[in-house]
């Protein structure tokens, strides 16, 4: 009995979200030039300013190149075969569920998502979205009731245009990199929140992606503003069929926080990764920003990450407000052909600012799993402090782990800490969990969850359990 | 507390294992019956730990000829889970650190392991709060050492202290204690040793593997082994300790020649 390798074949597992839904689809051509942009546009009867902003940063995603500095390879993409809009053929807009294709119900049901009023969760509020649109939210008036907003993009450009246009685009600036242009020209949905002055927000929120088309790109955009003295928890899910062709997935999460505002983002990623010799999956190029605004203001990113073929993302916090904290808290596992280049980017700019960053990596297979940080202290970061830890775990011999942390300091006062480490599960801890009648597969996700303790800890109670059960499912598999 | 009645716990025969290329158990024969307790003691490198892995099913040793029967199954042919779960306990001599592991989650995993394997019920977190807590006593330890990861951070004597804890917890028929007074202060052997003798009844065997007399004084061995080059070659009571004690281990090279020869 060799344990290495049984180790290696324990954590190739199937996919179990591979599935797809056969319904009928409302497609544009593949393809992108001017008048596609237009095209979306005018198919989300958008106002004017949207249609400028998304040409805008249209006319400059032509001008730019794709980013080649990631420790990651792909053929290139072709940006000319993609559909950059589909989306279920389904009866105008729909008011309750009952008008909602019950195929789609059927859908997020089988993905553990239920939305009817019978079996949805009973405190979490989930907007559920099918290729480009949002088909879902659940509990909007309860949450209405306390002045919160949760609903679709395109809903809240229909509703609160004023919202829309002060906020869309200033954390993530339309020429920010290659893909948030991209996605700002051409996105289709996601999810909007608003929590207002002083309001802690009853319930999670939880918005679902779900990719069902092979040749369409996903686009979404969130906005999360949370007013002075507010909370909110917000946690994101996806999942993707298998195709043996790469799918183009380019997301903008945008966060504000005001003053003595907290917003908690939490993510579980596990678009679709691709087989055991890396032919399909998900390229998953996301920008994700918070902006701490106000004074003592907090943004919080949990994320992990299981899935695509390609993570490329670096969930970041802009610490402007004096004495605001950002934190980061990221598990990653790549297994097979995976690749991950994801990490944070701390800048922080106001004074006694502080930042947390924890990063636990973890590849098998042939996969290639990369840390990539920034901590930045501005010249008016006081006594500001960043504490990192990344850590690595390697699982076989043919896996690499990296870490690239950045620092830069223009205030002497501030004090930037970095610690790192890689690891592997050892023989001699299987073995003690073994002789205590704990079986291999158990005992591989109880080491591998020990590992990523730091940042369970960190998610929303109900979801700490699911990510737990979400690894050990991703190391599950045939033991020799 | 011997009694020739008792059923035959474990029987090894001609017992020859290796790790990697490297022979290092060559014909073990040892037979433990339920209420006994084995010392084994011997020189470093006479093979005492690896008769204590082989036994509880280490991946990286090999046996390459005899057999080892456990309550009359073929013990080798078991995972060292399933070892466990049938009452085989391996107390380490160097336990290992698995940081991030609650060390009271991964207690109560273990525990109903072996549990659901006895037809006992299952015990839930709250429960086996109350019954982890009734056996801390045994081994005077700290309940804050429940909330720590598994061993880490723990120094030498609060380790073996939660290995006998685990041996409380997991009731094993054969408990194979290896080397568990290593490391220990006075006091700490007491304690550890106290815990032992009252988890020692007539249904239930220990082998304990140590280098001193110190130990014996505290646990009282019905037999003492003597191991050299991966054999025993002398077996006998109390009084073979304190030989050895006394006049060392060279005899046992002169043994070993005699032993070459025939």
């Amino acid at each position: 009995m060799n344990s290495q390798s049984q180790i290696e074949q324990f954590v190739s597992q199937p996919y179990k979200y591979g599935f797809v839904t056969d319904i009928e689809t409302e497609k544009i051509p593949k393809g992108l030039e001017e008048e596609v942009v237009q095209l979306i546009s005018s198919k989300k009867n958008e106002p004017e300013f949207l249609l400028d902003f998304r040409l805008k940063a249209y006319r400059h995603w032509l001008k730019i190149k794709e980013p080649n500095w990631a420790e990651l390879s792909h053929p290139p993409i072709d940006y000319q075969d993609i559909v950059y809009y589909a989306a279920p053929k389904q009866k105008a807009k729909k008011d309750s569920l009952d008008e909602v294709d019950p195929k789609l119900l059927e859908t997020f049901d089988k993905l553990g998502i239920p939305l009817s009023e019978q079996k949805r969760l009973s405190n979490v509020a989930v907007d559920a979205v099918f290729d480009s649109v949002s088909i879902a939210t659940t509990y909007k008036e309860k949450l209405a009731e306390h002045g919160v907003v949760f609903c679709s993009i395109s809903e809240a450009v229909k509703e609160y245009p004023e919202l829309i246009k002060l906020y869309l685009g200033s954390v993530v600036p339309i020429n920010d990199n290659y893909f948030a242009a991209l996605n700002s020209a051409v996105f289709s949905d996601g999810s909007f929140v608003f929590i207002p002055r002083g309001v802690e927000c009853p319930m999670e929120l939880s918005s679902y992606f779900r990719i069902n088309s092979g040749d369409t790109g996903q686009f979404e955009r969130t906005l999360i503003i949370a007013e002075e003295g507010s909370s909110v928890s917000y946690l994101e899910g996806c999942t993707a069929p298998m195709f043996d062709t790469n799918t183009l997935h380019a997301a903008v999460v945008e966060l504000v926080a005001l003053d003595d505002a907290s917003i908690k983002y939490s993510t579980v990623q596990n678009w679709y990764a691709g087989n055991e010799d890396g032919v399909g999956g998900i390229y998953n190029f996301v920008t994700k920003r918070g902006q701490c605004r106000g004074a003592r203001s907090k943004i919080s990113w949990s994320q992990v990450e299981t899935g695509s073929a390609i993570t490329w993302k670096y969930p970041s916090c802009i610490l402007q407000g004096e004495d605001s904290v950002g934190e980061f808290y990221s598990v990653a596992l790549t297994n097979n052909y995976q690749q991950a280049d994801t990490g944070t980017k701390m800048i922080h700019i106001g004074p006694r600012t502080r930042s947390t960053i924890v990063s636990k990596g973890i590849s098998a297979g042939h996969s290639s799993n990369s840390y990539r940080g920034l901590v930045q202290m501005g010249p008016k970061a006081f006594d500001a402090k960043n504490y990192s830890q990344c850590d690595s775990m390697l699982i076989g011999d043919q896996a690499a782990a990296n870490t690239y942390p950045y620092m830069r300091s223009q205030q002497p006062d501030a004090s930037i800490e970095h610690e790192a480490s890689t690891c592997r599960i050892s023989e001699d801890q299987l073995f003690y969990l073994q002789s205590r009648g704990i079986d291999f597969e158990e005992a591989i996700s109880m080491i591998v969850s020990g590992f990523c303790r730091d940042v369970f800890s960190q998610l929303p109670m109900e979801f700490a359990a699911e990510a737990d059960k979400l690894l050990a499912l991703k190391l599950e598999g045939s033991v020799g | 507390m011997t009694c020739p009645d008792a059923p035959v716990l474990i029987e090894i025969c001609d017992l020859h294992a290796r790790v990697d290329d490297q022979p290092i158990l060559n014909g073990v024969n040892l037979s433990i019956r339920a209420g006994e307790i084995h010392a084994l003691m011997g020189r470093n490198g006479s093979g005492k730990s690896t008769l204590s892995k082989v036994l509880a099913g280490h991946p990286a040793y090999t046996v390459t000829k005899g057999s080892v029967s456990y309550c009359g199954q073929d013990l080798l042919t078991l995972q060292p889970d399933q070892r466990s779960r049938l009452g085989v306990f391996l107390g380490f001599q160097y336990p290992v650190e698995i940081p991030g592991v609650s060390n009271l989650e991964f207690l109560r995993v273990s525990t109903n392991a072996r549990r659901i394997e006895q037809g006992k019920e299952e015990l839930d977190t709250f429960a086996f709060e109350d019954f982890v807590r009734a056996r801390l006593n045994l081994v005077q330890m700290d309940p804050v050492f429940l909330d720590r990861s598994v061993n880490e951070g723990f120094s030498g004597g609060e380790k073996k202290r939660n290995e006998i804890l685990q041996m409380a917890l997991l009731e094993p028929l054969v408990a194979i204690l290896d080397e568990t007074d290593s490391g220990l202060d006075i006091d700490a052997l007491r304690i550890v040793s106290a815990g032992v003798n009252q988890l020692t009844n007539a249904e239930n065997a220990i082998l304990l593997i140590t280098h001193y007399q110190r130990l014996l004084d505290l646990i009282k061995p019905d037999y003492v082994h003597v191991m050299a080059a991966g054999r025993i070659v002398r077996s006998g009571d109390k009084a073979l300790a304190l030989e050895l004690e006394r006049n060392g281990y060279e005899w046992v090279d002169r043994e070993l020649d005699t032993l070459e020869m025939t």
